[in-house]
């Protein structure tokens, strides 16, 4: 079937499957290979992608359930050779190791921050929490979206 | 599998007629996980996300209506849920992880219909009625009808869940939620407990209502355990012989999670909690 949205803020319209996993069609029709597949069943947020904003995973979403939204990968965060505030926040804080999860995690805080600007380190947790990560341990990712969170109150002011 | 978005409940009737093996597909969260696992494709997939009359929530004079398409995210941002069912507002609260959240629905996970569901608990101590249509027309039951087994519910081919219907609790009425999980989030119930509490002026109980999750088949309610505590005035002692009887009232067992032993110890330990509240 012919689905029609967004992507990463271009129009887009593909043939697909109806019932193609988003996950499949991102990595394997577009190349957008910052989309990870890890469990495949909704555990880890490897594959977290955000839908009209909104953190979603896409090994649990079908081609057909993309007509006429707005998807962002992580490919689509920043203007092409540049980061976003949360991506740089993550690199000088040190919340990257392997770097398997941080895509999804990135999109995950990005989602966190709009709906919670100046989060506490619990709700930082909270909100998080559908994202593994094996590496890190978590504390540096939470000083990365707190360092992230200040950066952009700065710039609202 | 194709999937067909019905845009009312006369194309979904119909598109059960024509796909007689189609399933409804909601937040999807726990339909495409066990579609992986088990293969047995149905031919088509109804999806309600575009179906107006599943999605919106109306709030009437003595009950709120919640439609099966609303997701646990919409449900716990709603001021009315916050306010008058902290119950509800507790169980979406701990159900999964934000993105889980964003696209589970209540309306899935009633029909998923098990024994760990966290809407279900705060769903029966509530007395909640579940709107169902279909071929033969529409009908209102109460949950504990509408549950009939582990993953088992009474809906029939071609029968779906249009909403939730609720009445409002009285004003000073108490509700809330306790799980026990392996940790915080992303974590199936090992037991949950659901209260609605009412007590007289003197402080003696005028009205207790408890259901449990993930301690038995389906949810568990025991009358014989809210027929004791009625009257009297709930204290660390009255809540611990409560306990002993309904640790003997449940039915759990051992699972990957943890000991039928230990899900009786924490059915009666979790009603320790409402005086701690
Ligand atoms: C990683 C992960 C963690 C989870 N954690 C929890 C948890 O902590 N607690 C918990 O309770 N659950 C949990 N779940 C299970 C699941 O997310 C919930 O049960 C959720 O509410 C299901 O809703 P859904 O809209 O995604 O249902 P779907 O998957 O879309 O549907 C589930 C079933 O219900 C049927 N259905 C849906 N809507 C209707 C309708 N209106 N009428 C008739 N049938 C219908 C479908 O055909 C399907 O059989 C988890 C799942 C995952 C993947
Ligand atoms: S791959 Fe989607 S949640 Fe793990
Ligand atoms: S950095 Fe390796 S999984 Fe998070």
């Amino acid at each position: 079937m012919r689905v029609k949205f967004m992507l990463n803020g271009k129009q887009t319209i593909v043939d697909a499957p109806a019932d193609r996993r988003v996950v499949d069609l991102l990595r394997e029709d577009f190349g957008l290979i910052g989309v990870k597949e890890c469990c495949g069943a909704g555990e880890c947020g490897a594959c977290t992608i955000l839908v009209n904003g909104t953190s979603r995973l896409s090994c649990l979403m079908l081609a057909a359930q993309l007509e006429g939204v707005e998807v962002t990968t992580i490919e689509g965060v920043a203007p092409e050779g540049s980061f976003a505030i949360v991506q740089q926040a993550f690199i000088d804080c040190g919340a990257v190791q392997c770097g398997f999860c941080t895509p999804g995690m990135v999109l995950a805080v990005l989602d966190l921050l709009q709906r919670n600007p100046q989060p506490s380190s619990e709700e930082i947790r909270e909100g998080l929490s559908g994202n593994l990560c094996r590496c890190t341990g978590y504390q540096k990712i939470v000083e990365a979206v707190q360092v992230a969170a200040a950066l952009l109150k700065g710039r609202r002011a | 599998m194709e999937v067909l978005f019905p845009r009312t409940l006369e194309e979904l009737k119909e598109l059960f007629v024509t796909y007689p093996d189609g399933r409804i597909i909601a937040g999807g969260t726990d339909l495409l996980v066990q579609l992986r696992k088990h293969g047995n494709k149905p031919s088509a997939l109804f999806s309600v996300e575009h179906l107006e009359q599943l999605q919106h929530v109306e709030e009437k004079e003595t009950e709120i209506f919640i439609g099966a398409g609303v997701t646990h995210q919409q449900l716990w941002e709603l001021p009315i849920i916050k306010n008058y069912f902290p119950v509800l507002h507790d169980a979406v609260a701990v159900l999964g992880s934000p993105p889980i959240r964003h696209s589970g629905t209540l309306g899935g996970n009633l029909c998923t219909a098990s024994p760990a569901g966290d809407t279900l608990p705060p769903l029966y101590v509530l007395g909640a009625k579940i709107a169902i249509s279909g071929k033969t027309g529409k009908r209102c039951v109460p949950i504990a009808e509408f549950i009939q087994g582990p993953g088992c519910t009474m809906l029939e081919q071609g029968e779906f869940v249009t909403g939730i219907q609720i009445p409002l609790p009285a004003p000073q009425a108490f509700s809330a939620y306790y799980k026990v999980g392996k940790r915080k989030a992303l974590a199936i119930a090992i037991a949950s407990l659901a209260v609605m509490l009412e007590v007289n002026p003197d402080e003696t109980v005028k009205n207790i209502k408890l259901a449990w999750g993930s301690v038995g088949p389906t949810v568990m309610v025991l009358p014989e355990v809210e027929a004791f505590l009625k009257g009297k005035v709930l204290s660390d002692e009255i809540l611990s012989q409560a306990g002993k009887m309904a640790s003997l009232g449940v039915k759990p067992i051992d699972d990957i999670r943890a000991s039928a032993e230990y899900r009786q110890c924490l059915t009666a330990n979790l009603l320790l909690r409402i005086c701690r509240d």
